[in-house]
């Protein structure tokens, strides 16, 4: 019992990795209704930036964050404005295919800079664990999920209260519409590949200082690995990201804890792809995911 | 009307769905068909052989994918597990079974083409991005079944391809005409260029008939489609059928000429890498794909070849500063041409040649 409790609790956080992941393409989504494949160079980038600014120039560690998110965010808007924009009114084919363009580009000029070498990005949680009621919660796992908590919370507060959140629900919902109303969708646009640039600098964080990481080009991958939950939540739901996010992350990790056991003939490391399958089940029933919104097809 | 024959306008209906529309194509066609005779005989460099080797294989698969996006406008990532199954139904067949050219080459078709049937009614219920995602997925889970599946595939070392190239009489390993005897690599691009061409006779005779114009009927809106009576389930699972039994023709006509595949040939770069050839080719043409092939098969071989002449390029498997390797260069280039031909070219190379052609034929007007 207490190993299954100890593999949900580790699921969880890595849940709530994948739910930051996933929160940078529920905001790219909603605001121009693609997917931002290249979201995991962003992840990639916002973590070197931190390094950078952390171990190279000695930047305090919350600094160094600060940078990272600023620097992250004008690399976002800074791809929006120089190509994404030119794609508007592009089907939806095209799009994607320039986002992942756009991560070969980033991911390459991130590796130029930095080189492929694993950095260590010191340890600014600490590696101790805490003992609650016979579960060891590492403090990383901790702030992973606290922050993205916060992250949520803000993004809730951001699409309810502020003007730029409704002018962004606005704008997804029907663009010309939301112009028509005097809604600049540039400036829509180009914020929200700013905020997923900051999110996904937070995710490079985590992701870099939980587990055996260190900041690396590989955790691209695990950005990858985000899709399934957003796909899983609905792509156009922040509350659904997380949902997706929690669920995938404790699937993957109890499959990992369990199925060399009970189903070793799935073969060697079939934790890696247990993700996908759950997406393509859930799929199969609900093809717009849990939280996603119903497309209307009228004829 | 002379000057209006010549602009070639078409007037009718037969004109329209020709396989060849003017007597230029025709001849074209045929000087095309010399060539691909001429030069697997004649050019002797491994290099030049292996360039057009790479450009039939990243060919065929591109003709049956550009079937899917370009003609259908299912977004497909899942090309490469596709390209893997051919690979190993080259190993099964040919290597284990021991059976012949034809028999493993057709078995390559079905068994892609089967796969991809089970796979097609997922596009009936996703569109654009989910179905992006989910073929994304399907890469994952075909590597994860690559790696495990040890008797067919060998593990994640890999596995030998020793399938037989013998077509009757003929030898695809090492052709013999007269006295003249041929070395491996150029009996083989023989090979190739035949498939090649018999999947573009088949693409174009697909798009310019009545499923053709279906799927591209599907593509241009689907619901609109539906309404006039194309069955949507028809289209789009035929056009994976096609594509992916395409793509397993290339896998494994590929894995003939590697002579050894290892699992992690079949990951996501590979998709990318088909991908980038349509689009640099040309989405929706038959001949865009094998231009797109040419450029994306000579690019990366030129950079390995003369990368000692390019500034920032690392020449030994270390870098330093801010050098990237030759791999690391030719993914930027991928990604620089993806992303530079969608913003600037979305046509691609067919739509130069198209422009080319059609300002020499108003000559001397402009347009």
């Amino acid at each position: 019992m207490n190993n299954f409790l100890q593999l949900c609790f580790a699921g969880l956080a890595l849940g709530a990795l994948y739910a930051l992941i996933a929160l940078g393409f529920v905001i790219i989504y909603k605001a121009t209704g693609v997917i931002n494949f290249a979201q995991g160079g962003l992840v990639v980038l916002g973590a070197y930036l931190v390094y950078n600014a952390h171990i190279t120039w000695g930047l305090p560690f919350v600094l160094a964050v600060a940078f990272g998110i600023a620097g992250c965010a004008f690399a976002g808007a800074l791809v929006e404005r120089t190509v994404l924009r030119r794609m508007v009114g592009q089907p939806v084919f095209a799009v994607i295919m320039v986002t992942i363009g756009l991560l070969y580009i980033i991911r390459v000029g991130v590796s130029t800079v930095w080189g492929f070498d694993q950095l260590n990005l010191n340890d600014p949680w600490g590696i101790h664990a805490v003992d609650v009621g016979g579960i060891k919660v590492a403090v990383t796992d901790a702030w992973t999920i606290g922050l993205a908590a916060l992250v949520l919370g803000l993004f809730f507060a951001f699409f309810r209260y502020s003007r730029m959140g409704v002018a962004m629900r606005a704008t997804a919902l029907d663009q010309e519409a939301a112009v028509a109303q005097g809604i600049s969708a540039r400036l829509v646009f180009g914020v929200a590949w700013a905020i997923a640039g900051a999110v996904a600098t937070l995710a490079g964080v985590m992701l870099s200082t939980s587990g055996a990481g260190g900041v690396r080009p590989d955790i691209e991958f695990v950005a990858l690995l985000a899709f399934p939950a957003i796909i899983l939540g609905g792509l156009d739901s922040p509350i659904g990201a997380v949902v997706g996010g929690l669920v995938i992350g404790i699937t993957q990790d109890l499959t990992a804890g369990y199925q060399h056991r009970y189903a070793s003939f799935l073969g060697d490391g079939f934790s890696a792809v247990m993700p996908y399958v759950v997406m393509i089940l859930i799929l199969l029933v609900r093809p717009f995911g849990l939280f996603g919104t119903r497309e209307v097809r009228r004829v | 009307m002379p000057r209006l024959r010549n602009l070639h306008m078409t007037l009718r209906y037969e004109d329209d769905v020709r396989l060849f529309p003017s007597r230029l194509a025709r001849v074209g066609v045929l000087l095309l068909l010399v060539l691909a005779v001429w030069l697997p005989l004649s050019l002797k460099s491994d290099f030049q052989l292996g360039v057009l080797i790479d450009t039939a294989t990243l060919a065929i698969g591109a003709i049956g994918l550009n079937l899917l996006t370009g003609y259908t406008g299912q977004v497909s990532l899942g090309h490469a597990f596709f390209i893997g199954t051919g690979a190993y139904c080259a190993v099964w067949f040919g290597g284990h079974e021991h059976q012949s050219l034809v028999v493993w080459l057709l078995a390559a078709a079905v068994v892609g083409g089967a796969i991809g049937a089970v796979i097609g009614p997922f596009a009936l219920r996703l569109r654009g991005n989910y179905l992006a995602v989910v073929s994304l997925g399907l890469v994952f889970v075909g590597l994860h079944v690559f790696h495990n599946w040890r008797q067919v595939t060998g593990g994640p070392g890999g596995t030998a391809v020793t399938a037989p190239l013998k077509l009757g009489p003929i030898n695809f390993a090492r052709l013999k005409i007269g006295h003249t005897v041929y070395t491996r690599t150029q009996s083989f691009l023989l090979l190739v260029l035949l498939v090649l061409a018999l999947c573009a006779l088949l693409a174009k005779n697909i798009v310019r008939s009545r499923p053709g114009r279906a799927m591209q009927a599907v593509r241009d809106r689907d619901v609109a489609a539906e309404v006039i009576g194309v069955s949507l389930a028809r289209y789009k699972i035929g056009a994976f059928v096609v594509s992916s039994a395409m793509a397993a023709v290339a896998g494994a006509l590929f894995g003939a000429h590697q002579q050894f595949v290892q699992p992690d040939s079949w990951d996501i770069i590979l998709s990318i890498q088909y991908i980038a050839v349509i689009i640099v080719g040309g989405v929706g043409t038959i001949f865009g794909p094998i231009l797109g092939a040419f450029f994306i098969a000579v690019v990366p071989q030129l950079v390995n070849r003369y990368s000692s002449h390019l500034p920032l390029i690392a020449h030994s498997a270390t870098t330093h500063g801010f050098q990237i390797s030759r791999f690391e260069f030719n993914q930027l280039l991928f990604g620089l041409f993806i992303v530079a031909f969608l913003v600037l070219e979305p046509r691609g190379l067919a739509a130069v040649w198209f422009r080319v052609k059609g300002y020499f034929r108003a000559w001397p007007f402009s347009y």
